[in-house]
């Protein structure tokens, strides 16, 4: 089944206001130090990078690690400027990309 | 004298009205935001999950159960008795795909299992629990002696409950928020998955999943509980 995220971001804001963002989505985050039951090494598959934009512009990004437990969830603030749209994107071992996206009204 | 007697004899009886406690009770202020939030609640993208494949597969289970509100409660009455025996949700879930879908039953632990078990049980949220069968069976179980510490699960969690083993408190074992997002297992488990870790924990044989062992037990903690509000899809530590 493809990835599956969840969002949390305000619907409506006021312009200059400092909102709370919170992403979470589904990923096994297998760390790659792990063995299996016959001694085999699981290989790594994790999320590596989280990217947010804010029509068009970055505000945040982040860089994951094994360490990271899985279904990462991720929670940063930033300041409501315009109306638009926020698109989160992740990506990751394997090829795993996956994107989502919220609308925000800003008066 | 004797009013005044029986009024104290009612405020004691009301005091001790219910001295249950969900493990939700139990956990830190954290981990219980992080239930309360469904977007930070990480069982929910079971319930994304559970919600796509409800409508998947011929006849799709939407097709059958038209209204989503007519699963409300559903969980709260298992396990029950059906088609002749004991059942618990998951069990009941297969039946239909085995019966009503003609297609394989899904494995214990599956994604697909638990998913659309997450799906069901959030209808029930905040509904209280209300098995109905005789749990005589399942009660004889839980106070059963077993494996190499010799422990019963009543040890534990009637006796010693609220008090520490290691580093965490041990609940009272309500199984009011199943299926769970454990924090130690990083991913979402049923109650049987919960109940052989215990099992292990005293270095018993754990009863397999889906045995009548385990579904005997599952019943006994749902009549425990019964009357106690789901919380379920829940997050545990």
């Amino acid at each position: 089944m493809a990835a599956r995220a969840l969002l949390r971001v305000p619907q409506r804001a006021k312009r200059g206001e400092v909102i709370e963002i919170r992403a979470l989505i589904s990923h096994i985050m297998e760390t790659g130090f792990r063995h299996s039951e016959r001694g085999a090494s699981i290989a790594r598959d994790i999320i590596t990078d989280f990217r947010c934009t804010y029509n068009g512009a970055e505000i945040f990004r982040a860089r994951f690690y094994p360490a990271i437990a899985a279904n990462p969830f991720i929670t940063f603030t930033t300041i409501a400027t315009e109306s638009g749209t926020l698109r989160f994107e992740w990506s990751g071992d394997n090829e795993f990309t996956a994107s989502e996206s919220a609308a925000i009204s800003v008066e | 004298m004797r009013v005044f007697a029986l009024l104290l004899a009612v405020a004691a009886s009301l005091v001790h009205a219910d001295e249950r406690r969900s493990g939700y009770e139990f956990m830190s202020r954290s981990t219980q935001a992080m239930q309360d939030d469904d977007t930070s609640n990480p069982a929910m993208l079971w319930v994304l999950d559970g919600e796509a494949l409800w409508q998947a597969g011929k006849p799709s289970c939407a097709s059958c159960h038209s209204n989503m509100s007519g699963m409300k409660g559903v969980a709260a009455r298992y396990p029950a008795m059906s088609s002749g025996r004991l059942m618990n949700l998951e069990q009941r879930i297969n039946l239909c795909r085995t019966e009503k879908q003609h297609a394989k039953p899904y494995a214990y632990e599956s994604k697909e299992l638990l998913s659309l078990t997450a799906y069901i049980a959030l209808q029930s949220r905040g509904m209280p629990i209300a098995v109905k069968d005789d749990a005589t069976k399942g009660k004889a179980l839980y106070e059963q002696r077993q494996g190499q510490l010799n422990m019963s699960c009543a040890q534990c969690h009637d006796q010693y409950a609220g008090h520490r083993l290691a580093g965490s408190t041990i609940p009272q074992a309500h199984p009011t928020g199943y299926p769970v997002y454990r924090l130690e297992w990083q991913t979402l488990g049923s109650l049987q998955r919960r109940l052989r870790n215990c099992l292990v924990g005293i270095r018993a044989e754990p009863y397999g999943y889906g045995s009548p062992e385990m579904v005997e037990l599952e019943l006994y903690l749902m009549s425990r509980a019964r009357g106690m509000k789901m919380d379920a899809p829940g997050v545990r530590p």
